[in-house]
Parts: C-alpha cells; structure tokens; sequence
C-alpha cells in the first residue's frame, strides 16, 4: 500500500499530509490515544477523539497538546484531501481510536494499541474489516495467553481478605490501567475507599468527568498511616517499592501488569504478588483481530513483531515488521520503573 | 490441584515468614484430605517422581504449538515446565473443561501408572488445568517441583492450627508417613496424638543462649563446664530398631548428604539418640566450614567428596540410651554415660567434644580469645546440674563466642533488600584496596547485610541513593566514599571470588563516616592476618 508510508517522524499518510502517532512535531497528526508514546507535545494540528484530546491537554499542558485540535467523534467521517477518514473503538484505553482510511478503493486501519478483553472504561475494541491492518505486537509470543482479568481481581481481593493487617500497594500505570483496575474492583465487588497516589488522582477525576464512576477515591499522601492498613492503595510502578511506600503500614508490593505473567519477570521485581492484566491484547487477540480484519497485509509497529509474523505467514497473510523504536509500551515502562 | 497450585504460586513470591504461615494455615484448614497430606509431602521433600522426562513435555507441546514457535517461547521464558504450561491451548477449547485432577489423583495415578501410558494422561490433565494449575502439575512429574516453604514451617503452621508447640509435630512427625491422616486428624481433635515408639523421631534439642549482659563474676567456676564451640552444624544422630536417622537441629533429616555418618550408626547398632556437631574431619583435623558446605549442598554426595571430605561428629550429649530417657539427668551424669557409651563402642568418626578444665573465667577467656583455630567458634558454658531441656531456656546453657574479626572495607555496590526491606538499599558489596601494576583498585570481598541499626540502614540507603554512579536494574554502583567496619567469624581462600578469599558471616559492626577511603584496609594485608 504505496499511500501509507514511514517517515523517519513515524507513519505518513502522503495523500492526507498527515501522521498518525508522529515521534516527532509535524503539521498535522491523527493520534490514536494518549499515552505519551504516542501522543507527543508540539504538533500545529492534532486531530483525535474528544477523551484523547482532553487526556493530551490534562498531561501537556493547553498549549503543548495541539496548536489547534480537531475532536472527532467515533465513526464520524472527515475528507482530508482524497483521504476519508474515521476513528473507531481501540479499546485500549479511554478514547484510544483505530485510524481508519480510505483512499481509491483500498481501506487502511491503523490500530494504536489495542486489546480485546474486558474493560468497563472504555468502549470495546470493534473490528474494522480492511486490506491493510497494522498492529501491535506487544504480547507477540504463544506464551501471553492472559488470565480473565476478573480472576485476576478476585486473587487481589482474596489476598486483601487473608491479610487484614496489611496493606495491599497496587502499582499501576497512571492512564488506562489505574482507572481499569479500579472499575473492575468496583464490579468485583469492592465498594471500600481507594488510596490513590498524587500521580494518579488527575486522570481519574478526567475519566468521571467522561461518566466513567470510579467510587470513593482517596489521597494517600494526604491519609493517615493508619487509616489505610488493610486497604488497597494504587501508585505508579515506580512508587511501589521506592521511598513513597514506606509511608504505608506493612505493604504488600503488587504490580498489575501482563509481563507479571511471567514468573521470572515478576520475580525479577520483588513483587509479592503479581495480577496479571494488561491493557494489550494478548497473543490469542492478536492473530484472531489480524484474521477477523480480513486484511492480506499486516503491518507490525512495536513489540515482538517475529512470532506474529511468522504464525500470521502461516495463515496465508503478509505481515512487515516496522520496527517503531520509539513505541514503548507503557507496561514495558511500567516495568521499568517498578525495577529502578 | 488449583488450590495447590495457587498456594505454591503465592509461596514463590512472598518472602515473609508470617505470610508464608497465614498462607499454609489457610491451604491446610481448607484443603481436602488427602490432598493437603500430599501438600505436606511436597514441602517435607518426600514427594519425587520422575514420571515424566522433559523430552516428554516437550513432544506434548509440538502436538499442539508449532516448533518455531515454540522455541521462541522458551528462549523468552527460560523454564521448560512454565513454557509448556503458559503456551498450552486445549484442542477444543469451547467446549466444558473437565475437572482439574487433584493432587492425591495424580499422585495415586503415576504410582501405578505404566510409563508408555503417562503422555495420555498427561495430555488429558494439561487439557483439565489452568496454566498455574499446569505449571504445579509439570513442576510435580518432572521432580523438580521447588515449594517456597521449608518442612518446618509447614509444621509450625500445623502446630497453629492445633495450637501446640512445633516440636510436638516434629516428635511424631517421623513415624508418619504421606498422606499422613493420623496427624490431620490428631490436629482437628478428631484422632489421637500418633504413637511415636520406636520410629526414629527427632528431639527437640536444647539450645543455648547467647552470653551478653551477663555477670562472669556471679558464676562459680566449679558449677560450670565448658566446651568448645564448634564450627559445623548441630546434629542429632538417631537409632532406633526402625532406623537411623541424622536430623539437623531444625528437624530435617540429612541423612541422604552424610550416608557416611549413617553407615556408622548402622554398624554400631547400639540405640541412642545423641547430640553433636557434625564437621569435615581430614586425618583428624577439622576442615573449614566450606567444605562442610560443599557436603551440605549435595543432596547425595559423590565418591570422591566421600574420601575428600569425610564426615566426623563431635559429641556433646546423649538423650537416650537403649530406650531409656537420659534427658531429665543433670549433665555431669548425662556425660558420665556419654563417656562410657563412648569408650564401649570406641565408634569411628566421632570424637567426644572436649570438657576444657579451667580454675576461673579470666582463664576461660584468655583460652577462647586464643583459639584461632579451623573450626572453633568460640566456648560454650554448661550448668553441671542441668538437665536437657528442650528450646532455649535462658541459665543454664551459654554460647561464648569469641570476638568477631574486623576489617575497613569500602561500599562499591548496594542492591535492594527483600521484603519489608524492598524500598532500601539495605545489601553492601564492599571490598579492599589492592595494587595492580603500580595502580591501587578495589576488588570485592564480600557482601553484607545486616548488623546495622534502622537508624543507620536510613543513613545508608540516602547515602546509596546519593552517591549512584551507575546501575544496573536492582542493582548500584556507587562512588568510593565511604568506609564501613566489617565484622565477620572467619576468614577463607576462595575460588569464587575475584578477590580469592571469602568471609564467614560478615556483618556491619561501624559506620565510619570519620575514615578517609584512602585508609582503609588493603588485600595483601587482610591476607597477612587472617588467613
Ligand atoms: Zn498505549
Ligand atoms: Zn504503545
């Protein structure tokens, strides 16, 4: 698909002049969420959907996050130059989006991150079908076969119960993941306060401002030592093992994340105890997606794009690596952070 | 298996005690008979199988993954078991699954199970079991199966929820074998506490405290006995007409490691159950606590660490002599028929532990400062009327180490502790001064971790933080700045270090902030004085 390019700023649609998810500041680019690899600051033209734009404006900064900024709903369509262009469920995390475009007869989709399991925060994941679809391939190996992320929260809350006396700290990435975990305690059952982290307050008041209810949130900087023993207090991953969480009573160190699936990597982190859920979509997601897309083309931006490509030829599909090095999936981040 | 599986993942991740116990008393109390049984088992180490060998798994996982694949998955993962568990899908995963097996069904199935027959019904429990469920089950067959979990905790978490003393499971614990019924049913008050007789059981020993903050000058010297405190480990040798029996002083049985000092009880045939040190003797001499542990980390050892490193028991005390407890007797009496025991039977491989004669404690002390040799951690001080009492009574037993040695090392790398401790830098890798080609460099001797103060752990952690120069995940190098007075039992030559020698229980003693870098302690002097 000759019309689709990559550029050294990121992937270029030459007919529309535009960039989705660009590495560096361009004219005009479409973003597909808000994470901060792939929404960056200093772009003339933005053009996302409503909750990403206001996601871009809350982390950035007003006049960082698109000179000007053009919302564009789910499945409303736009002309950019020959370029029709729409944006659909990514079900990744609030406002996350699929680029599609068409142009002369051949339909692109680009997908951002994506996933294909429950989440109440978002709207979920909708196949469009298409000639050219280009993923991710965060969990791309056989083993990332994820948990139900119910059974997930229901070992978290069971651990909560067995420990009274302890305090569950919960590291979590400050957009998508802390709000996901906190929507499904509440369907969990799980209607007690939460301990949230200064860093994680912001994007959650955003998310109910969007109607997404999260129950009761506290601050845990602000609490008493004492008042939050027995809890679950949310933090990002760098804060879970660091200086911050000496202030809680007795912690007990968790790390939601799909790489917590993985026994050496949890261990790795000093976890106690790992909940393995992810915002990505898993290795089963990911071929059954690419399949269901009817694409005979698939393009992989990030992750372990060698296995996918290699089942995808299997399947009779076309997959090129891309090779974007400046996606880095914010589990791998969070990750990172919870290990320094 | 699920609840299994679970309390084993749950185990492998924490690293405290309590929780490991809370752990435990949950799976027991809800666990099923004779599933728990074969829980406790697995902790106990006496749970092995090797039904199932990794080329097995192997072909299992090619019958429903693709080769390629599948070799990139374990390169990613690392373990064979996890791989094939995380990776397994069942053939026809819509439909209902079948219940998971529980543990006592595989166990009971692989005893009779012929080998041609085990993939079949490996495949049909892979296909019944959720990957963590997988993984325990792989880990099982395969006998690799690592429970994060010592036998004596799982009997202290029994002893809880029967709310006895863990030495009343250790004295039956012995004559009971897996499922062990008797004992779940002893402990829900619904059976009789299990008959010990003439099983090979273990004792609870009796321990001494230590001598701090006690006044010497109270004591009377001729009340008082004195011995050698040896450097091995405290072993309880066992005989019974049912067997013998090498128990360390945490109730594992050893024997397997030591079927030297087995042989020996065997052919003395006499029934006693004694009290000692177990050591690496060469020719007479006792070898460096090294060697000990090269025995200790063996499971079985080879022919030549049998010949190279012999066993040896220093005696301290006899509890019971042909079926008669010795333990209630006061010492002098417990050692008169040690004595006679002992030149009786003249046994290979055990020596009695020395009484060391003394007119007063000044004597004692010069005595115990001067023992530098292999082997000797300092004195131990014996009421001479005191009977055996199991646990640590404080009075009547008293281990007198000598002073530790010390050495002025510098941090070169500081590393996150475990645990409460996670959120510090709390483990210092320090080292000394040596000079290659004219230029002075460090080189690492040695690692430390405790013997500091909540207080000073602060300071270190801030000073880590803020002296990093590099890092490496978990991991800091940090600048040469700081001095810390290291105490430790021993020194040795070791191969495993870059530096060539090792300490024996190093700890912080000092901080010392006052101390240039420049002026502390080089290699070549350590050397000269230690070892
Ligand atoms: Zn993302
Ligand atoms: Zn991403």
């Amino acid at each position: 698909m000759e019309w689709l390019e990559l550029k050294p700023e990121g992937l270029f649609c030459a007919p529309g002049a535009f960039y989705i998810d660009p590495l560096q500041p361009v004219a005009h680019a479409v973003i597909t969420h808000g994470h901060s690899d792939h929404a960056r600051p200093g772009h003339d033209l933005v053009t996302a959907t409503p909750e990403t734009l206001a996601i871009m404006r809350l982390r950035m900064g007003e006049d960082r996050a698109g000179q000007s900024q053009q919302a564009l709903g789910y499945g409303d369509v736009i002309s950019i130059g020959e370029v029709r262009l729409w944006l659909a469920p990514a079900g990744h995390v609030l406002g996350s989006a699929q680029v599609v475009m068409e142009y002369r007869g051949q339909r692109a989709v680009v997908s951002g991150d994506y996933k294909r399991a429950l989440d109440p925060t978002c709207e979920p994941f909708e196949v469009v079908p298409c000639d050219l679809f280009v993923t991710e391939a965060t969990f791309g190996l056989p083993v990332f076969r994820l948990p139900d992320p119910a059974h997930e929260i229901a070992k978290l809350l069971h651990d909560v119960c067995l420990f009274p006396e302890r305090t569950h700290v919960v590291g979590c990435y400050a957009l998508g993941k802390c709000q996901r975990l906190i929507a499904l305690l509440r369907d969990g059952g799980y209607h007690e306060p939460l301990w949230l982290h200064g860093a994680l307050l912001p994007m959650c008041n955003l998310y109910e401002s969007f109607g997404i209810p999260l129950g009761d949130l506290r601050s845990a900087t602000a609490a008493e030592k004492g008042e939050m023993r027995g809890g679950i207090v949310l933090a990002p991953p760098s804060a879970i093992a660091d200086r911050w969480a000496r202030r809680l009573p007795d912690p007990v160190v968790c790390l939601a994340s799909g790489w917590m699936h993985v026994r050496q990597r949890a261990k790795a982190h000093g976890v106690e105890l790992p909940v393995v859920i992810s915002d990505h979509a898993d290795w089963d997601a990911l071929l059954e997606t690419c399949q269901a897309t009817g694409a005979k083309e698939i393009w992989v931006t990030h992750g372990r794009e060698d296995a996918l490509i290699y089942a995808l030829g299997k399947m009779q599909i076309r997959g090129r690596a891309l090779r974007l090095l400046g996606y880095e999936e914010e589990d791998e981040q969070a990750e990172q952070g919870a290990s320094a | 298996m699920i609840e299994f599986a679970t309390l084993l993942e749950r185990l492998a991740f924490t690293p405290s005690r309590n929780m490991k116990l809370a752990l435990l008393k949950e799976y027991f109390s809800m666990a099923p008979d004779p599933d728990r049984g074969y829980a406790l088992a697995a902790m106990a180490g006496s749970l092995s199988f090797a039904a199932a060998k990794p080329a097995m798994l192997r072909a299992l996982a090619m019958e429903r993954i693709d080769p390629e694949l599948f070799t990139w998955s374990y390169d990613y993962v690392g373990d064979l078991a996890e791989t094939v568990a995380l990776i397994w899908r069942r053939e026809t995963p819509d439909q209902d699954t079948p219940a998971a097996p529980g543990l006592a069904e595989v166990v009971h199935t692989l005893e009779r199970l012929p080998k041609t027959d085990v993939p079949d019904v490996v495949r049909e429990w892979l296909d019944a079991c959720d990957a963590s469920s997988r993984y325990a089950l792989l880990k099982l067959i395969t006998g690799s199966l690592r429970v994060g979990a010592s036998a004596r905790l799982a009997k202290t978490a029994l002893a809880e929820l029967a709310s006895v003393a863990a030495d009343d499971i250790e004295e039956v614990w012995h004559g009971l074998e897996a499922p062990y019924g008797p004992l779940f049913a002893w402990i829900e008050g619904k059976g009789p506490k299990p008959d010990a007789k003439d099983a090979p059981v273990f004792r609870p020993p009796m321990l001494a405290q230590p001598l701090e903050n006690v006044d010497l000058t109270a004591f009377n010297p001729g009340e008082w006995r004195a011995e050698w405190k040896w450097d091995g480990i405290r072993v309880q040798l066992v005989s019974t007409p049912q067997g013998e029996r090498v128990y360390t002083r945490t109730a594992e049985d050893i024997g397997k490691a030591f079927p030297d000092v087995l042989a020996t009880m065997q052919d003395l045939g006499s029934r006693v159950v004694l009290d000692g040190e177990l050591l690496v003797v060469q020719g007479g001499i006792v070898a460096p606590f090294a060697e000990l542990q090269q025995r200790l980390n063996r499971k079985s050892p080879t022919a030549s660490m049998l010949r190279d490193m012999p066993a040896g028991i220093r005696l301290y005390d006899i509890l019971f002599e042909d079926g008669e407890d010795l333990r209630s007797l006061p010492f002098d009496i417990r050692r008169q028929r040690l004595e006679s025991w002992f030149s009786r039977l003249n046994p290979p491989r055990m020596a009695l532990s020395e009484l060391i004669a003394f007119q007063n404690f000044d004597d004692l002390a010069k005595l115990r400062e001067n023992a530098r040799s292999e082997g000797i951690e300092g004195l131990m001080l014996k009421k001479a009327d005191s009977p055996y009492v199991p646990g640590r009574p404080r009075g009547p037993w008293w281990k007198w180490k000598r002073e530790p040695l010390t050495v002025d090392a510098i941090v070169m790398y500081a590393q996150r502790g475990h645990g409460k401790r996670s959120s510090f830098y709390s483990d210092y890798t320090f080292g000394l001064w040596r000079t290659v080609d004219g230029e002075r460099e460090l080189v690492p001797i040695g690692k430390a971790y405790s013997g500091f103060t909540d207080e000073e752990l602060k300071f270190l952690d801030k000073w880590v933080r803020d002296h990093t120069t590099k890092r490496f995940g978990p991991v800091r190098e940090v600048a040469h700045g700081l001095v810390l007075e290291i105490a430790f039992d021993a020194a040795q030559y070791s191969k495993r270090h870059k530096s060539g020698v090792a300490l024996r229980f190093p700890r912080v003693a000092r901080i010392r902030r006052d101390k240039p870098v420049e002026d502390a302690d080089t290699l070549e002097a350590f050397i000269r004085a230690f070892l």
